[in-house]
């Protein structure tokens, strides 16, 4: 099945909780609303024609206005695959956890969380994962400010070439 | 030299410090610790090619147990803490070799909010290899230019103006 085909099977059956369709090549997609992921989610696994046995990659995208959160998902018994995305505020941005659905969005939820401060409500072990667990802030945002040392270490560094990063002060 | 040729051939002479510092500088052990692609080429130098072996460097599992320190690869701030804490660990005498651009100076890296610029930051370094990442003949040389510097070490005689590592050994 081809993804436009497929997105149109998700608008027709949840109607007007897909808040956009977009056919944009090559990666057609929805754009949710937050409460109704879950369902979604559960209904693109289960539904025998659509099969979508796999969440191959999840991940956050930081707008300055928004914050997105986009669904990979990928069929193996058809072969096909679909994009989902959610669009949440920048302050306080929360959804609920797909991990129920599938498994793999546990690591990768936690990824989110750490880079872009994304609260997956229902996640089991919603912590960093890939910064130190004393870190302060959530280094993807784009008005992340670097702090200028973490336990005594300087993150500035005298250098005699002139920096490419000036507001790294 | 005149004095040697006076003795019969089973007999040599040097001085008590040279010996002590030839017998170290010949069983460097390394700690078997690589922080990112850099700790390829150290497995490589400890390989059959290179063998850094014939110099008398052999791997140890534990940092209890090693004069040396091959930092071999990019170090992130997560990392750094438990760096020093390896480094805590070793029992003096200790030589650090930082391998690589990534160690030396945060290399490609160094802009970026994880990574520490440089391992000097937090340890005091002997040896900094240039590459990325170096190959096995230029972490070769760079054992060899710590030899040097073993060898140029006074633990006898507590030397009046010496610097800090051999008053603190002495």
């Amino acid at each position: 099945m081809e993804s436009l085909q497929i997105l149109e099977r998700v608008k027709s059956k949840f109607g007007d909780r897909v808040l956009e369709l977009s056919d944009k090549k090559p990666d057609p997609f929805v754009v949710l609303d937050p409460k109704a992921i879950v369902e979604v989610g559960r209904f693109m696994k289960e539904d025998p024609d659509l099969a979508m046995d796999c969440l191959s990659n999840e991940s956050g995208v930081d707008y300055k206005d928004r914050i997105e959160v986009v669904y990979h998902l990928f069929s193996y018994p058809h072969r096909h695959g679909a994009v989902l995305k959610v669009k949440l505020p920048r302050e306080n941005p929360a959804v609920e956890t797909l991990e129920g659905v599938w498994k793999s969005a546990n690591w990768m939820e936690r990824e989110i969380f750490d880079l872009l401060g994304v609260n997956f409500e229902g996640h089991s072990d919603m912590r960093r994962i890939l910064m130190p667990e004393d870190w302060i802030g959530h280094p993807l945002r784009k008005d992340f400010v670097e702090p200028a040392e973490y336990h005594g270490i300087s993150t500035v560094r005298e250098s005699p070439i002139i920096r490419l990063d000036t507001k790294k002060k | 030299m005149p004095l040697l040729n006076t003795l019969p051939d089973y007999v040599l002479t040097t001085k008590t410090d040279e010996l002590l510092n030839w017998m170290r500088k010949s069983s460097i052990w390394y700690m078997l610790f690589g922080l990112a692609c850099c700790a390829i080429e150290l497995m490589h130098t400890g390989g059959p090619r290179a063998d850094i072996d014939r110099f008398g460097a052999t791997p140890r599992a534990s940092a209890r147990q090693s004069d040396l320190m091959i930092v071999a690869g990019t170090l992130t701030l997560k990392m750094a803490l438990r760096t020093r804490l390896l480094y805590d660990q070793m029992p003096d005498p200790k030589y650090v070799i930082s391998m690589g651009s990534c160690a030396s100076c945060g290399g490609l890296f160094q802009l970026a909010y994880s990574v520490c610029d440089g391992v000097d930051k937090i340890l005091p370094v002997d040896v900094y290899v240039p590459g990325c990442p170096p190959r096995p003949e230029a972490l070769t040389e760079g054992l060899l230019k710590l030899q040097e510097k073993i060898m140029t070490e006074r633990w006898l005689v507590r030397a009046p103006n010496g610097n800090g590592k051999q008053i603190e050994a002495a």
